[in-house]
């Protein structure tokens, strides 16, 4: 492993070796349709042979409850609840990411870093700190994004599990109900991450189609990946 | 790298190694502080409510890294920066904080993340205007520790480096390494040196005449009956208390 397999500093105090796993990730706003996805990879990657694990934001066992508590408690800062995440999402990496890859998994990453500089960015965070901060961040083999339009992503969200505060960015006072709320945050957003999308060479997959056809999509870089048959411009780095 | 305070307040920070004698001075300053009438608050190192829940969990299962270790110690810093140091200096008050971004300096270099990957991490934090630095040497720090305690903690004793299995030793070698760090900032920061081995009282008297010097001409918020002042925050309390049970 060398130091180019990181965004930055990556862990300077550790040698992890060699890394024979992939790490793939699916990006998207919320309501997209990611978790599915995730699913359905997994099931397709393990008839395929291939060992897999996956993991989501805010699930490692460190932060998981802090995080849970301060969102119920909505106490915390703009610049808090960043770090908060990127404990977490340090956590994650080291413990359980990392590990995986080099036990030769392919790790399917629901989310990555660059959710949270997009939901920072819109709070006010400035975007070269963010980066610095996320230069522990490994670089992917294969970032998928997950494109939807935001009318789409509210009728499945109002016909699934509803619209809820933090989706809608309701701590940012930007209307006085969640509809509103979520049209201004989400479109706002998805802006963030069509820039992402260029800056880290994200694999755009059109999500405004069923979970079948988004699946199909997804199938075929990663299979490319799994093959070494990547174009530069599908390929983070 | 710190950002200069553009607020009415005034940033007084206090640093060195375990046993330097600084939470004793900055103690002492905050009384004679008070005494005089100005608005003062003390804020003390990882102390905040919230952040205090995840950081006892990971300290229990020792399952910090280095890295969690540095960033969750900055989301401590970070919560008590916007509920409470931030806003207070806009205030025009005098914030005392008990360690500061040069602890982490310090401490998260010495456990081997890099320097400037922490130091931008503060950056949102201002440079204090009167950063006191108690320096002691490290035989005489490690002493008062060792001596007045029952019993070192993991973290604190430093044995996630691996330094050594005796946590009395692996306490030493990881002061030492610390002591370093703060050597090398006295010129990156300009910190002010106090030697920490003057008696107590003496000490003092060179804090207070250093901090008469920053804080004139200074108005700050009045204070005339000269009340201490809390900060609350009650929903995170009650998550804590919550948590605790």
């Amino acid at each position: 492993m060398t130091n180019s397999d990181f965004y930055g500093v990556g862990f300077p105090y550790r040698d992890f070796g060699k890394l024979p796993g992939k790490l793939i990730v699916l990006e998207g706003t919320d309501g997209v349709g990611r978790s599915t996805q995730v699913n359905m990879l997994r099931h397709w990657l393990e008839e395929e042979g291939y060992a897999v694990a996956d993991t989501g934001l805010t699930r490692s066992e460190l932060t998981g409850p802090g995080l849970d508590a301060a969102k119920s408690g909505h106490t915390l800062g703009p610049i808090t609840m960043s770090l908060f995440y990127a404990s977490d999402f340090a956590d994650r990496l080291e413990n359980k990411i990392i590990p995986a890859l080099q036990a030769g998994f392919i790790v399917l990453s629901d989310r990555y870093f660059y959710s949270m500089i997009a939901r920072d960015s819109i709070r006010g965070i400035d975007k070269n700190w963010s980066r610095v901060l996320y230069g522990m961040a490994l670089r992917p083999h294969l970032i998928l994004y997950l494109q939807a339009s935001v009318p789409s992503l509210v009728q499945r969200l109002i016909h699934g599990r509803g619209l809820n505060y933090w989706e809608s960015g309701m701590d940012l006072h930007l209307a006085d109900n969640f509809y509103d709320s979520f049209l201004t945050y989400q479109t706002a957003i998805i802006k963030e991450l069509e820039q992402l999308a260029r800056e880290y060479n994200f694999v755009t997959i059109n999500a405004d189609r069923t979970p079948p056809e988004i699946f199909e999509d997804l199938k075929l870089p990663i299979r490319l990946l799994l093959h070494n048959r990547l174009t530069k411009s599908e390929r983070p780095f | 790298m710190l950002r200069p305070n553009d607020t009415k307040g005034k940033l007084i920070v206090v640093e060195g190694i375990d046993g330097s004698g600084k939470s004793t001075q900055i103690d002492l300053l905050y009384k004679w502080l008070l005494s005089k009438g100005y608005s003062v608050y003390f804020s003390e190192w990882n102390s905040s409510a919230l952040v205090k829940s995840t950081t006892k969990v990971a300290k229990k299962s020792q399952s910090f890294t280095p890295a969690t270790f540095s960033i969750l110690h900055c989301t401590d810093f970070a919560d008590r920066w916007e509920n409470s140091i931030y806003p207070l200096l806009k205030a025009g008050v005098i914030v005392l904080a008990d360690r500061y971004a040069f602890t982490a300096f310090a401490r998260d270099v010495a456990r081997g993340n890099d320097p400037k990957w922490v130091r931008d991490m503060y950056s949102f934090a201002f440079m204090p205007d009167a950063a006191l630095y108690f320096r002691v040497p490290l035989d005489i720090a490690v002493g008062r520790i060792t001596g007045s305690r029952a019993q070192l903690k993991y973290y604190e004793a430093g044995m996630d480096l691996g330094l050594s299995d005796s946590y009395e030793e692996s306490f030493k070698l990881f002061q030492g390494k610390i002591l370093n760090e703060y050597d090398k900032m006295v010129d990156e920061f300009g910190l002010t040196m106090i030697d920490g081995t003057l008696p107590v009282k003496e000490q003092q008297k060179k804090v207070r005449a250093y901090i008469r010097r920053v804080l004139e001409g200074f108005e700050g918020l009045p204070n005339p009956d000269k009340q201490p002042i809390v900060v609350e925050n009650p929903q995170a309390q009650k998550k804590v208390n919550k948590g605790g049970k």
